[in-house]
């Protein structure tokens, strides 16, 4: 399964966020991170991360610095700043939101499937 | 595990397509030489990953830049987040289409052909008048001074209208701002001394509030947005210096025909003024603004480049004002013109600030630069409120005329945002705020800007009774 475009965009600042609440990283680790904990459902586009990240930078959720990794090449390292924080609990509430409201209608479809009378007559009738 | 695949035979040829790739990636000017090497890091990582999975050289090479991304859709996606670096791309604004030189060059020549008429157009506009009898010398009629503004911005607007995806509700808009302050501007019964202060009050703030609403159109409609007004405020100071190039060419022209008709005996001042000068104005004003838009990416930006000469020439000139001061122990000499002096300063202050950080990387590091900037803005506070504070207690003696109302007021809003320019770059300075912060604070001084020169221009006649 993939999940479509719009929706990796729409978690993007999340995701991000939240794996750089856990501590500074770089841009292919947090590409990593993201593809291991979606077990590769979740798959970006490589190269897109990083508009993603001089975005959240320029408004100032999170803030960027050049080190030399172990490789021995220099690595733009990302850390998340206290307007981050904020930003992540605020988006936090509003994805809990959504798949609150989400997981009532699919259980609500859940009971009407097994009722007798379905939704799709009821639209036809209309 | 890198140093089995650095000495592998291949590792030459690696490097030669990963150099390859980079000249692709920079072609785009949307894509600095940082984010090229953040996202070679990335390539050079991914690529180590995959050769440690046991794939060659060639095929790690080929799988991570397919992962990475095409380099047209990865430019796309850099410019939609960089406009800053986009501003400079844009041959043909407007144009979200990637298409063919052909259909680029049509658009090109098309814009030219809509930009002349319009040019004509507007200097027609300009000479209408004059064929009513009323002289475009500001001696005899107030008649041109007040109403430049709608001879000539409605041209410009209609430029954008046309060329950006305005929609029709926003063009009705536009349209009815100008129609009615024409109107209201010229219903005015300014008290008929030969000129009243408020109508010159008008005459200064009206263009201004004028140039603010043709921003709407620059920006197609689209004004809440605070990366587009900046871009409206990079492209005034590149209209601005085109057109101040243009009227040094014009000023040649005219002294030429002045000379060679001389010199067969003919008097060509009554062609120049009737004709020349206004029709001139008008049609350099649409042509400055194509001329913007289309040459965007051929040169640098000027306005950038002036404020880098003359922003540490300034910081020096206040800093040495103020060390005098202190070292002399004189005070102002507290007269009348002092404010409007002050006033003048800091538009200077405020126009260096504002397209230096208009050019500005917002994702640079703070620099040296900045530093010198800082020390600028903090200087012109300091040399300002000392200023205010000398003649503060005797703005009353001076009494409240419209003038010094509006000289006060204007040194107040710039003070407030270079105050809080001052604050946020301090704070940018110290690596505690984002320079987003700063851009966010002038785009939204826009809106005083127009409210304040809207306010002068329209509701200080019927404040000071047309005085």
């Amino acid at each position: 399964m993939s999940i479509n475009k719009d929706l990796v965009a729409a978690s993007s600042t999340a995701l991000v966020l939240a794996i750089l609440a856990d501590g500074d990283s770089y841009g292919y680790a947090i590409l990593k991170r993201v593809r291991d904990l979606s077990g590769g459902a979740l798959e970006w586009t490589d190269g897109m991360l990083y508009p993603v990240l001089h975005r959240l930078e320029r408004s100032g959720f999170i803030e960027s610095r050049w080190a030399l990794a172990e490789s021995g090449r220099r690595r733009k390292y990302y850390g998340i700043t206290g307007a981050g924080r904020e930003q992540l609990a605020d988006e936090r509430r509003q994805w809990q939101m959504v798949d609150k409201t989400l997981g009532k209608i699919w259980s609500a479809m859940a009971d009407r499937a097994s009722a007798p009378v379905s939704l799709v007559p009821t639209l036809q009738r209309s | 595990m890198d140093q089995t695949h650095t000495d592998s035979p291949a590792a030459g040829s690696l490097e030669t397509q990963i150099g390859t790739w980079r000249t692709h990636l920079r072609r785009s000017h949307t894509i600095t030489s940082r984010d090229a090497a953040e996202l070679e890091d990335h390539l050079r990582e991914q690529i180590a990953s995959l050769g440690a999975d046991g794939l060659s050289d060639d095929e790690a090479f080929l799988v991570a830049v397919k992962r990475l991304g095409a380099i047209d859709a990865l430019t796309r996606e850099f410019a939609r987040e960089h406009s800053d670096r986009l501003w400079k791309q844009l041959v043909l604004a407007g144009d979200a289409d990637h298409g063919d030189t052909e259909a680029r060059a049509a658009g090109w020549s098309r814009r030219m052909w809509v930009a002349l008429g319009l040019a004509v157009a507007a200097a027609a506009a300009m000479k209408i008048p004059m064929f009513f009898g009323i002289p475009f010398d500001s001696d005899h009629s107030t008649f041109y001074p007040l109403n430049i503004g709608f001879l000539i911005l409605p041209f410009v607007a209609a430029y954008f209208a046309w060329d950006r995806p305005l929609p029709p509700r926003g063009r009705l808009w536009l349209a009815a701002v100008f129609a009615v302050s024409a109107a209201v501007v010229n219903a005015f019964p300014f008290v008929p001394k030969p000129t009243p202060s408020t109508m010159v009050l008008t005459m200064l703030h009206l263009p201004i509030a004028l140039w603010l609403a043709v921003g709407i159109a620059y920006v197609g409609g689209q004004w809440r947005g605070s990366d587009r007004r900046m871009d409206f405020v990079r492209f005034t100071g590149e209209v601005f210096i085109y057109f101040v190039l243009i009227g040094l060419g014009g000023g040649v022209l005219i002294a030429m025909t002045v000379g060679i008709f001389h010199a067969i005996g003919m008097n060509m001042e009554p062609v120049i003024v009737n004709w020349i000068l206004p029709c001139g104005i008008a049609g350099a004003a649409v042509i400055a603004t194509w001329l913007v838009e289309a040459k965007q990416s051929v040169i640098e930006n000027m306005a950038p480049v002036l404020t880098r000469i003359f922003t540490p020439l300034f910081a020096l000139l206040l800093i040495s004002f103020f060390v005098t001061m202190l070292w002399t122990g004189r005070g102002f000499d507290v007269k009348r013109e002092i404010l409007i002096a002050f006033d003048l300063l800091l538009v200077v202050v405020f126009g260096l600030l504002l397209y230096s950080i208009s050019a500005r990387e917002s994702q640079a590091p703070p620099g040296l630069v900045d530093w010198i900037q800082v020390t600028l803005v903090g200087s012109a506070l300091v040399v300002d409120l000392l200023a205010l504070w000398a003649i503060g207690s005797r703005i009353s003696e001076f009494g409240l005329t419209p003038n010094r109302v509006a000289a006060l007021g204007e040194n107040v809003i710039l003070l407030a945002n270079l105050g809080g320019s001052a604050f946020l770059y301090a704070r940018f300075v110290q690596g505690r705020a984002a320079f987003s912060r700063l851009l966010n604070w002038q785009t939204f001084y826009l809106y005083i800007f127009a409210a304040w020169a809207a306010v002068v221009g329209f509701l200080f006649p019927l404040l000071f009774r047309f005085a």
